[in-house]
This record gives C-alpha cells, sequence and structure tokens, in this order.
C-alpha cells in the first residue's frame, strides 16, 4: 500500500447541499483560477479559502457538489490544496469531475460526527478514517478499483497522457 | 431479463447484451454537445497539450449561448475562441448564437430515441425527452469524450414517476417538476427519473423537456421519456426522418424499478420554489405577500415558443406592475421569430416588458438581466441557489412561465389562475 493513499489533515466541517456555484461563484467565471479560488466557499465559511491548508480534508452532509456541471468547482478545492472530500452524499457531476481531477471522495454516512478541526486520517482505497482527535475510527466503502487508478495517475488528464503515450 | 430503457441504451452503446445496475462499463458516445460556457475554451488547451485531435467532428455539436451577446471582452474572447475551435475542428454542427444549445438541439432534429448522448452543461438532461440518454458532464470528461468518443458509465438505478390526469386551466409541466424538487428530493445521484402517464403523454415535445430539464435539480443522473408519435412528429417537424426502430426504445413490461411514485395532476397547484432552493417549494398562493422587483423569463427551461405563448396569454390586455419590471429573454431565435411573426411577442412589449436577446441571459448570473443587493426576482428558470442571478443577497423564485407573467402584472407574487 502506497502513501498515496492515505491522506491527513484537519476537517473543515460543511452542512448539506453545498452546491457548486458556492463553491466556483459565477462572479469569478472569467477571472483565473488564483483569483476564482480565493471565493471557493466564502459564502457558507469566508475563511476557507484563506485557512486551508494542503492535505485538509472537507467533511459534509448530503448532496455535495449540487448544481452546475462547473468544473472550477472541485478545480478550486483541488487549488486549494483539499486532500480529500468525506461527505453523506455527493452530486453525480461533482464526483465525476472530482475523481477526473484526482481528488478523493469517500461516502461517510457518519460525517456529521466530525468536529470542525480534528485531525483525520483517511486511507481512501479501504475506505478507513481515523480520527486522532477522538480516537474513533470509521470503516466505509473505498473508492472502486477502475476509478482508483484515475485518482492514482492524478486524474483524467495524466490518465489520457499515459494512454497516448502507449499508444505511439 | 426485462430491462428498463435507459439499461438498454447503456447496453447497446456498451456492445452488450444485457447491462446490470451498479456495473461499471465504457459506452461509446453517438453525440457530444459541447457549449462556449465549459466547452472549447477548457477543452482545446488539453487537446494541445494532450496532442491529438477530436475523434469524430460529425457526433460533436457546438453552440455558443452562456456568453453571448458578450457584454464584455472576456465574453468576447471566449466566443471568440468558440468559433476557431468550430473552424480548427471542422464541426459542422456549430450553431452560433441561435439560442440555448439544449432548445436548439431538439429544434434541429439532432436527437433520436436510444442515442447514447453526452453535454458539457447539468440541463443536457433536458434531451432525455427524447427517448435517448443524454446527460451532463464536467469539461474534464467532455474532453475525454471528445479526445476517445467513450466515457465510463455505472449502470444507474431507475426511479419511475407516473402523473397521470388533466391539468387544471394554468397549471403546467413546471409545476411538476417543482413539486417533485420537494417529493423527491435533490439528492437523486446515479439513478434516472422515466417519467410517464397519460398527463405526460399528452404533452407536446417542449413541454416534455421541462420535465427531464429538471432532473437535474432532482439530483439524477439523468430524466428519461419512452418515445411516442409526438416525439417522431417533432423530429419529422426539424426536417429530420426518425430513425426506423424508434418506437422500439421503451421499458420492458416488468422491468425492475427502484420506486415507482404516482401522481394525481388535476389536484395539482401552480408551485413555486423560495429562495434558495429549488425544493423549497409550495403553492404559489402561500407566497402572496412577496412583492417582487423582477420578473425574468428565460431559460432553456422556461423561454421556449410554448412558454413565450403562456406569458402572452396572461399579459394580453393588461400591464406590468409600475415598480416590476419584467425581462423576456427567448430560449432560441426560433422561438423569437415564431413569437415575432404570431404576434406573441408584440403582446409582450404591449405591456411594457423589456425584450432581451436569446441565450442564458441572466439564468447563470452571466447576461443581462441581473439583481442588486436584496432585490427580488421571481423567475421561469429552474435553479434559485444563493447568488446565481447576481448579488448574494438577491432572493430568486422560481414559478412556470404562467405564475412569473401574473406576479411581472401584480407586482408580486400570484397564482396566475385568477388572470386567466
Ligand atoms: S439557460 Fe440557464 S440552465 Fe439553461 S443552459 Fe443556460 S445557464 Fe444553464
Amino acid at each position: 500500500m502506497s502513501d498515496s493513499k492515505i491522506i491527513h489533515g484537519s476537517a473543515w466541517v460543511f452542512g448539506d447541499e453545498i452546491n457548486t456555484d458556492t463553491m466556483a461563484p459565477g462572479a469569478y467565471f472569467k477571472e483565473p483560477m488564483e483569483v476564482m479560488a480565493q471565493h471557493c466557499l466564502e459564502a457558507v465559511d469566508p475563511d476557507f479559502a484563506a485557512n486551508v491548508k494542503a492535505g485538509d480534508i472537507v467533511i459534509a452532509g448530503n448532496n455535495f457538489g449540487v448544481g452546475s456541471a462547473r468544473e472550477q468547482a472541485p478545480m478550486a478545492l483541488v487549488y486549494l490544496g483539499v486532500g480529500a472530500i468525506l461527505a453523506e452524499s455527493f452530486s453525480r457531476i461533482f464526483y465525476r469531475n472530482a475523481i477526473n481531477f484526482g481528488l478523493p471522495l469517500l461516502i461517510f454516512p457518519q460525517a456529521k460526527e466530525i468536529k470542525a478541526g480534528q485531525l483525520l486520517e483517511v486511507n481512501v482505497l479501504e475506505g478507513v478514517i481515523a480520527n486522532a482527535t477522538t480516537a474513533k475510527t470509521y470503516k466505509v466503502e473505498g473508492i472502486p478499483e477502475h476509478l482508483m487508478h484515475m485518482v492514482d495517475a492524478g486524474g483524467l488528464m495524466p490518465w489520457l497522457k499515459e494512454k497516448y503515450e502507449q499508444s505511439e | 431479463m426485462p430491462a428498463t430503457l435507459v439499461q438498454k441504451i447503456i447496453a447497446r452503446a456498451a456492445g452488450k447484451e444485457a447491462v446490470r445496475p451498479g456495473e461499471i462499463v465504457t459506452c461509446q458516445v453517438d453525440l457530444a454537445l459541447l457549449l462556449d460556457s465549459g466547452g472549447p475554451r477548457r477543452i482545446w488547451p488539453r487537446l494541445k497539450e494532450l496532442g491529438v485531435g477530436v475523434w469524430d467532428p460529425d457526433k460533436i455539436v457546438l453552440m455558443t449561448d452562456h456568453f453571448v451577446p458578450a457584454v464584455d471582452a472576456q465574453s468576447a474572447a471566449i466566443l471568440k475562441l468558440t468559433r476557431e475551435f468550430a473552424k480548427e475542428f471542422r464541426i459542422k454542427n456549430f450553431f452560433d448564437m441561435q439560442g440555448i444549445g439544449h432548445v436548439v438541439l431538439m429544434e434541429q432534429g439532432l436527437l433520436q430515441p436510444g442515442m447514447f448522448a453526452c453535454g458539457g452543461d447539468s440541463h443536457s438532461t433536458n434531451g432525455g425527452a427524447f427517448g435517448c440518454y443524454m446527460a451532463g458532464f464536467g469539461a474534464i470528461e467532455m474532453t475525454g469524450v471528445v479526445v476517445t468518443g467513450e466515457i465510463w458509465m455505472q449502470v444507474p438505478e431507475t426511479i419511475r414517476v407516473n402523473w397521470d390526469g388533466k391539468f387544471p386551466n394554468g397549471v403546467v409541466a413546471k409545476d411538476i417538476s417543482l413539486h417533485l424538487c420537494r417529493e423527491l428530493g435533490m439528492d437523486n445521484a446515479f439513478r434516472v427519473v422515466e417519467f410517464g402517464g397519460n398527463t405526460i403523454s399528452n404533452m407536446d415535445m417542449m413541454e416534455r423537456t421541462v420535465l427531464t430539464n429538471m432532473a437535474a435539480e432532482l439530483g439524477a443522473e439523468t430524466g428519461l421519456i419512452e418515445p411516442d408519435e409526438i416525439t417522431l412528429e417533432s423530429i419529422r417537424a426539424a426536417g429530420v426522418e426518425p430513425a426506423v426502430d424508434a418506437l422500439e426504445w421503451c421499458s420492458d413490461p416488468g422491468a425492475h424499478y427502484l420506486a415507482t411514485h404516482e401522481f394525481n395532476a388535476s389536484t395539482l397547484a401552480p408551485q413555486v420554489a423560495a429562495p434558495h432552493k429549488p425544493s423549497n417549494t409550495g403553492p404559489a398562493d402561500d407566497y402572496c405577500d412577496v412583492q417582487i422587483d423582477q420578473a425574468y423569463i428565460g431559460a432553456c427551461v422556461g423561454a421556449k415558443l410554448s412558454d413565450l405563448h403562456m406569458v402572452a396569454e396572461v399579459l394580453k390586455g393588461r400591464k406590468v406592475s409600475k415598480g416590476t419590471r419584467l425581462l423576456v429573454a427567448p430560449s432560441s431565435n426560433k422561438a423569437m421569430a415564431v413569437a415575432a411573426e404570431d404576434g406573441t411577442l408584440a403582446t409582450i412589449v404591449a405591456a411594457g416588458a423589456t425584450l432581451l436577446p436569446t441565450g442564458c441571459g441572466a439564468c447563470a448570473g452571466l447576461g443581462a438581466g441581473i439583481l442588486a443587493d436584496d432585490e427580488v426576482c421571481i423567475s421561469s428558470t429552474n435553479r434559485n441557489f444563493q447568488g446565481r442571478m447576481g448579488a448574494n443577497s438577491s432572493q430568486v423564485y422560481l414559478g412556470s412561465p404562467y405564475t412569473v407573467a401574473a406576479s411581472a402584472v401584480a407586482g408580486r407574487i400570484t397564482d396566475p389562475r385568477d388572470m386567466l
């Protein structure tokens, strides 16, 4: 098991139905990602973009990423260094987009038990979530293997690159 | 094993006899819809990075709709790049400023029952009204489609939603969609909603697309409606011959549904969704003390010819209330042209409405008609997430074109049945 599948970070906790308009607000659509990312989730947590650290973990309720297909939503989270997202459920397009940017996601029914700032260690392949702050461990469904190769490659683009380089 | 329509389409596209829900398969794509928003501007740089071209220019349909007409140098640059992409890759099906992609697709007769289609926009579900699989994907996945012509799918479960009975006067497909957002919730990922029942088989194609369009708000993979003579008639009206096997694309008797929901259209009242969620829905009457600054008729879901007709029906001989503005952005040039010809636009303008260009406009907060702080709007669009149509503190209510037009006349949210 390689360490790239294990993510350590503090928890940023969000509620239900966080939509993609909030992650990538239309008002910054024409701006570059450096600018857009600074406004990521500001409508629900104005401190998030400025303070989130590489490897930190986003925790959310149901239907995370509901709404528009805009890929800038997961892009902004990747840009800010988010290591993984654990939510009760995800919107379909967001789930697919995130995998395609190499951002691991796990469906985590007990998401509401995690408090902001708690330290987590997540094994995304095995689906093991360890809360270092409370010493509680959770087992959920890991990322399916056929999608893990995409995450491992770093997303769809690196994966396509491998594919086209091999075929040459 | 009897299969639902979507399972049959996916099996065909994956080159398999049958598929089962949860299975992961790779599908061959019959049609890829790219829009100016998440299309060439996101895909072209990636093609360059990979050093590859497009898999099949004849299976790509490209439209400009989100940034038209250009309102600043940035949107103009996006449109320019989109046009250059069409030229570079010889995309024959390029529709520049003809209207909103999802609507133009059906006006052009480009959708056939049984097709497997992908669109780079969440409301690509619109196309499912034609009995095809059509769903929305992000630009990164559309890059994969444009390069390989393939996409991975997890075979979805199907939920069947039946509506039977005759609508009361003034109640339309949009009211069904808003009602369903509350009843089924917005968290139906990896499921497909198949609509049926005699209320739906009596609808024209424009009304049917309202249901599949807003399957996106249900969070579903997509919505589908089994094809019938009305479907075929609509394809013929676009000057295209329906596929010979078109009517065979139906769910098998005895196919397994995850759930079946039955509703009665004859008792449905006009619905309004309050800020900031399409599922915050109740009868229009519940909101009748809400004063509005703006009423907006627009979007793929709410400004087609049939929608413009509803607006004119309400506005005939009436005026938009003082202190309220009514903005109308027809969803396609074709709708605009027919509405100009048949007197619909004259009625709308005579009532004091402002006519806007075709395109996505204020629906996604990109074009003309966006809202200031604390302003209240009722809109025929499909989403009312916070800040989507302008300032973060603006309040957007959703309703049918009837409800929006009646509210514009009253200056507050109104059940349109009082004016019909
Ligand atoms: S009109 Fe609105 S919902 Fe429809 S495609 Fe355009 S932005 Fe999306």
